[in-house]
């Protein structure tokens, strides 16, 4: 029960909820890169939850000094024990990217011995600073690409729920927007085919895969391949970052979100000369920072999404 | 890395001043009017600033070197679109210098955000005149 077959054509709905009733919750598990492990038993205290939850953080950009905030390493922190402070146990976390600031390996070691804290597995996909190393990524392939293909995507199931982690950060074209490329296409496309419609699908990337403001490159130049092919699944969210506010929408089947940074607030789109950092006053910058909940409820087509300032 | 790095900034920016002081010396000679100065001097220097190269064109003569430099509180990269050059990623303040031999029309971008975009137009040396 607890282990899950991702390569294969996936649980159908029916064995999914089967195997709910008989877990009752029980054991929360997940998949990363082939590889199951169990997160251990559920608490009684939690059991009377239906669904299931997870968490998002984004844009920690651990080595950010700058005005806007100078101390990222306590705002993550704080982020990081609102995590801890959720009273249903989340089965898991993702990261939506520029965990660091430069890819400096010291960076990633402070973000990671933070985020450790929260005692969670993390589903991480890099942001463009995530990438900046000499190597174009090598560093963080080597922390958090263990499983992942190409520049580090990859698919896991979870309660149900099939998530995909994209790339949408390298090989950026002069000009354009985030960019997933044909190799990451073909991949999504060959890993959805033996999906079934009923399937609840989470996707996860930096940059929005939606274009929410093409004049500051917010949104994923071939995007609009990937809603393509999720076109036919009843229940899909799609989570990003890389904006560092709350920016949501709904179109059919699909809702978007992206989530606030940990680190410091960007201006709304066109509201501002450049998407740079925005300083807020000091008693004000953790109103704009904060984290995500997201609970799915068998059943229920659309996932909740919370969003929580890490204060006010 | 980093100390290199920096220290191949200020020796590129040292460079960049004595060329721009010749250049200075060269137009005064050259011409009576102060303009000419200030193009000379600013003629060499590319501000990255509010996610925007400024001047986004930038004309200047075959052997002029080139210096960008980031004002802004997050980092940028200068790549040429046709791999002429390619800086290391250019944290606040840093620099990147590169010296146009050849002329032609080099176009770049920023490879973090590929929305930032400008061009060097390179005019062969010794046509005499200021670039524009």
């Amino acid at each position: 029960m607890t282990a899950n077959n991702d390569q294969g054509a996936g649980l159908s709905r029916r064995k999914v909820l089967e195997c709910m009733t008989w877990a009752g919750t029980g054991v929360l598990w997940t998949v990363a890169g082939g590889v199951p492990r169990s997160l251990g038993l559920v608490g009684e205290a939690h059991a009377q939850a239906a669904g299931f939850t997870f968490m998002q953080i984004s844009d920690s950009h651990v080595g950010f000094d700058r005005p806007a905030n100078p101390n990222v390493l306590s705002t993550l922190e704080a982020a990081i024990n609102k995590v801890k402070a959720v009273p249903a146990r989340p089965a898991f976390m993702i990261h939506t990217g520029d965990i660091s600031h430069l890819s400096k390996p010291s960076e990633f070691d402070d973000a990671e011995r933070i985020i450790s804290q929260a005692r969670l597995d993390v589903h991480y996909v890099p942001g463009e600073h995530d990438v900046i190393d000499e190597n174009t990524g090598k560093l963080y392939l080597e922390r958090y690409g263990r499983g992942t293909k190409g520049a580090g995507w990859y698919a896991f199931d979870a309660n149900g729920v099939h998530f995909v982690g994209l790339v949408n950060v390298v090989n950026l074209k002069a000009g354009g927007l985030g960019n997933l490329g044909a190799d990451q296409l073909a991949w999504l496309e060959d890993d959805l085919k033996g999906r079934t419609d009923s399937t609840p699908i989470v996707v996860f990337a930096h940059i929005p895969l939606w274009v929410v403001y093409p004049q500051w490159g917010w949104g994923t130049e071939d995007g609009e391949r990937v809603l393509g092919m999720l076109k036919r699944f009843g229940s899909v969210t799609v989570l990003n970052g890389h904006i560092h506010q709350i920016i949501q929408k709904v179109e059919g089947n699909v809702a978007f979100h992206t989530a606030r940074s940990t680190a410091f607030p960007q201006p709304a789109p066109g509201s501002a000369p450049s998407p740079g950092p925005m300083k807020v006053d000091d008693d004000k910058l953790r109103t704009v920072l904060g984290i995500a909940s997201i609970n799915l409820v068998p059943g229920q087509q659309r996932l909740a999404i919370v969003d929580t300032p890490l204060q006010g | 890395m980093r100390i290199t790095l920096v220290r191949a900034a200020l020796l590129a920016a040292k460079v960049g001043l004595i060329l721009n002081a010749l250049n200075a010396l060269n137009a005064l000679n050259a011409r009576p009017a102060a303009a000419a100065e200030t193009a000379a001097a600013a003629g060499t220097t590319v501000k990255i600033d509010n996610f925007t190269f400024t001047p986004q064109s930038l004309t200047v003569k075959a052997g002029t070197t080139v210096t960008w430099i980031n004002e802004d509180d997050i980092p940028h990269t200068v790549v040429a679109t046709e791999t002429a050059f390619k800086s290391k990623v250019l944290d606040t303040d840093d620099k990147y210098t590169f010296t146009f031999t050849a002329a032609g029309t080099f176009q770049y971008f920023c490879s973090l955000h590929p929305h930032m975009t400008g061009t060097i137009v390179v005019v062969p040396a010794g046509g005499g005149g200021a670039a524009p």
